[in-house]
């Protein structure tokens, strides 16, 4: 670390004419306007967080709302209290660790356990709410009502007329509302809406885009998913769409009204008929170890996940092992004063730690590609050989971009700490007759081992999780072959979990993902421990 | 006498070949180890076709067309996005972190203890495995405040201060405690309060810390794609990483001239800064990394 920066004492301040400062004792008091920029910080924070508070209500988050309420309370009384000094100093912090640190390491756990995903996207009520849109279908002669279609922005809504002659208006989350003072023409057709844009029939017509999103858009008639839509088919009329299922909540059963078949709630989020049929939508369910089991036994993961495993840790500790290896080499020969222009060649050595990693992981992908890449071109004559695409090849590439990455650190690491070994130690073996290599081995190496150990641990725990090199350089590729889950030979686990958790799109497993994540902090947990008692050891020798 | 002098001098020549000559030597080999990545990239950025192929001989035809094709794209609005979220994340980083260290290292509170090793074993676990998490918080939030819902800059902003105490804490921490409690103290007497203290007292002392800090933040934010990935999903609010991957991701499509040009823009600050600032980088990487 840095010397200690040279001790300046404030100059006091300027007295502005209250007080004369007596004898030497220097005029520390402000003239208030730190409380009043207090005052306003607070208005504003009490402002943001009771109008989030507001949209909370509006929103039914309670959860979001009643921890919001907690933090409102504890902020304003931390700040306004004369006590609590160290709080005043933590809250800020504290707060965004807890929620976004904190809470999401516990909320992992918590979708660990369930099924949470596609298909289980949601609560019960939700589930319910979805299976009876999905099943919509038009009543038999029911009335069609004259419909207009409106806009707001980039928001599409209906416009339509009942038989009255009241014009109502919805879009997809507002349900139907009536409007006053709303124009309709002889046809009965809504003309002008308050609020809204009529999109002239001409410009529905004539583009494509608009007609999908007409077409596929149902505005709810009340904000009772059973009492149905309105739909249009052509953008002139519309009509009350009704699900023939039927929600008993008491039983927890979907009845379909033409058929009678009933479909009962399992308990693994999902409706199932007695013959077996399912519907489409389910909710999350705690499904206990289950995703854990599925990991290490389901024929579909078990193999790639183990598979994925083993490199992670080979993946991990190669990389430490190479670059430190390499690092440790270069400082060792160029830790010699006889060598002039150390600190250009070091400064150029270094080069590649001081690139940023994804632009350098992303640069490798183009220069390993196996049609067009220079590594091919210069080093191999124009063979087309598949760096990126042989599984074998891949991981090799992977290790030799990382080792590019990283030996730098090492070198810069191990330099240091080579030069703070005294040389009297090395001198005295000297005398004693060893030998360069029993210098070496007997002292340099295990006194260069108590100052790097600690940091070869944290480089292990870091590439474990090093998920841009893998992603930017192969995306995990080449994918392993037959295997129905979207992971390849160079996936370390982050990445695996990046494409199970479908985060990117594609089928979601949040369930799977977190379980894995789990797991995954299982790993860096025990590593962590080794290293707290490894470093205790180390410095006992 | 001087054929002796001559094979004396011949000697010597040897012996520094042996000793310390071939060290040059090898220092070719490990420059054009370290550098050929990077000349190939500046190489790549001044080619005019733009693409992978037939750009594999340095510096073939010499133009800007790259340059000026960034202006073209949404590249500059990528960087415009990646210096606001890590610059704020950075600031916030040090304020935060610099008073978390202020009142561990100031004030012997109930609990201080505890949270200093909770704190210690929280930043063991990195946010990015917990990214799912992330994701389906921010869906949460967004439906109450859009502004901390997905595609939000402020959202993703708020998650990188969420790392901020746990990595950022203990690297100040024992910086603030080589400063002495005599001047707080002293100051106090003469009628500071405590926000004086820390304010314009204690942060100018430990400003080297404060750029540290600050400086590995914004590169750790830099850096990252997971997190900028799932959260900014519109075009137009992606950072760098973000962008720049899309362009080199796709075979069939990927613009790889303007991905050379682009980091190199985005790279030479970065690189500027790091080598004027390596031994400070180093220093807080080391003693920041696994012990307290």
């Amino acid at each position: 670390m840095a010397a200690r920066p040279p001790f300046v004492m404030q100059r006091p301040q300027k007295d502005r004419g209250q007080r004369e400062p007596t004898g030497h004792a220097r005029n520390w008091v402000g003239n208030g306007w730190s409380f009043l920029a207090k005052l306003l910080v607070m208005m504003l924070v009490n402002a943001f967080g009771l109008a989030a508070i507001f949209s909370a209500y509006n929103a039914d988050s309670w959860v979001i709302l009643s921890v919001l309420a907690v933090l409102l309370a504890l902020a304003n009384w931390i700040y306004f209290s004369r006590r609590a000094i160290p709080l005043k100093y933590l809250f800020p912090g504290l707060v965004f660790l807890g929620a976004f640190q904190v809470f999401v390491l516990v909320y992992t756990g918590y979708v660990a356990f369930t099924n949470y995903g596609t298909g289980h996207l949601g609560s019960m009520d939700q589930a319910v709410d979805a299976a009876l849109i999905q099943d919509e279908r038009r009543v038999e002669d029911s009335p069609t009502y004259p419909l207009a279609v409106v806009r707001d922005g980039g928001e599409v809504g209906f416009a339509i007329t009942d038989a009255e002659g009241v014009v109502y208006v919805g879009s997809e989350d507002e349900p139907l509302d009536a409007v006053a003072e709303a124009a309709v023409n002889e046809a009965g057709v809504p003309t002008e809406v308050p609020g809204w844009e009529v999109v002239p029939r001409a410009e529905l017509f004539s583009d494509p885009d608009l007609q999908n999103e007409v077409t596929s858009l149902r505005v709810p008639v009340s904000e009772d998913a059973e009492d149905g839509s309105i739909r249009t088919r052509e953008g002139s009329s519309g009509a009350i769409y009704t699900s023939s299922l039927e929600w008993d909540p008491q039983a927890q059963t979907l009845t379909n009204t033409d058929t009678g078949v009933v479909y009962f709630a399992s308990d693994r989020g999902r409706f199932v008929s007695e013959d077996g049929d399912r519907l489409a939508a389910g909710w999350y369910v705690n499904v206990g170890f289950d995703n854990f089991v599925r990991a290490f036994t389901d024929a579909a993961y078990a193999g790639p996940l183990a598979q994925v495993t083993v490199w992670t840790f080979a993946f991990a500790g190669l990389s430490v092992v190479l670059s430190f290896a390499l690092g440790l080499f270069i400082s060792l020969i160029y830790n010699d004063p006889r060598v002039k222009g150390r600190k250009i060649l070091r400064t150029i050595f270094i080069l590649p730690y001081a690139f940023p990693a994804f632009m350098s992981a992303l640069l490798w992908r183009g220069m390993f590609n196996s049609e067009f890449g220079v590594v091919n071109e210069w080093f191999f004559f124009g063979a087309g050989i598949g760096w990126l695409t042989d599984p074998w090849l891949a991981k090799g590439a992977v290790l030799w971009v990382n080792l590019w990455l990283t030996y730098p650190y090492w070198l810069l690491v191990t330099t240091g700490a080579l030069q703070a070994i005294p040389n009297d130690v090395l001198e005295a073996a000297r005398i004693d007759g060893a030998g360069r290599w029993r210098q070496f081995s007997a002292i340099t190496l295990p006194l260069l081992m108590v100052s790097t150990a600690p940091l070869a641990i944290a480089s292990f725990a870091f590439n474990f999780n090093n998920f841009t090199i893998i992603y930017m350089l192969t995306g995990g590729g080449p994918a392993f072959p037959g295997a129905s889950v979207p992971l390849g030979s160079t996936d370390i686990l982050i990445s695996a979990i990046y494409q199970i958790s479908g985060v990117a799109g594609g089928r979601a497993d949040y369930g799977l993902a977190s379980a894995l994540s789990i797991i995954v902090f299982i790993v860096i947990g025990l590593i962590s421990i080794v290293a707290f008692r490894q470093t205790r050891k180390l410095e006992e020798i | 006498m001087r054929a002796i002098e001559q094979q004396r001098a011949a000697g010597r020549r040897r012996r520094w070949i042996l000793d310390v000559g071939w060290k040059y030597v090898l220092a070719l080999v490990i420059i054009f180890y370290a550098a050929f990545p990077l000349v190939y990239a500046l190489s790549a950025a001044f080619d005019r076709r733009g693409s992978l192929a037939g750009s594999a001989r340095l510096f073939n035809d010499v133009s800007i067309a790259n340059f000026e094709a960034l202006g073209s794209t949404l590249y500059w609005t990528w960087v415009v996005n990646t210096l606001v979220i890590c610059g704020t994340a950075a600031l916030g980083a040090v304020l935060m972190g610099s008073a978390a260290a202020y009142a561990f290292s100031r004030y012997r509170f109930k609990g201080r203890r505890t949270s200093l090793t909770a704190l210690l074993i929280i930043q063991m676990f990195p946010q990015t495995v917990a990214f799912v998490a992330v994701f389906l918080l921010l869906i949460a939030l967004g439906e109450v405040v859009p502004a901390l819902g997905v595609n939000s800059k402020i959202a993703l902003i708020c998650v990188y201060l969420g790392g901020a105490l746990g990595a950022n804490t203990f690297l100040m921490y024992g910086f603030f405690n080589t400063i002495p409690m005599e001047i707080d103290e002293a100051a106090k007497i003469d009628g500071a309060t405590h926000f004086q203290v820390f304010w314009k007292l204690i942060m100018p002392l430990v400003t080297p810390i404060l750029a540290v800090v600050g400086l590995l933040a914004f590169i750790s934010a830099f850096g990252d794609f997971i997190l900028a990935r799932i959260v900014l999903t519109s075009e137009s609010n992606w950072t760098l990483a973000v962008g720049m991957y899309q362009w080199v991701s796709n075979q069939l499509t990927s613009r790889w001239g303007l991905f050379a040009a682009g980091s190199v823009i985005a790279a030479l600050p970065i690189l500027v800064l790091f080598l004027s600032l390596q031994r400070y980088i180093v220093g807080g990487l080391a003693s920041g990394s696994v012990k307290g």
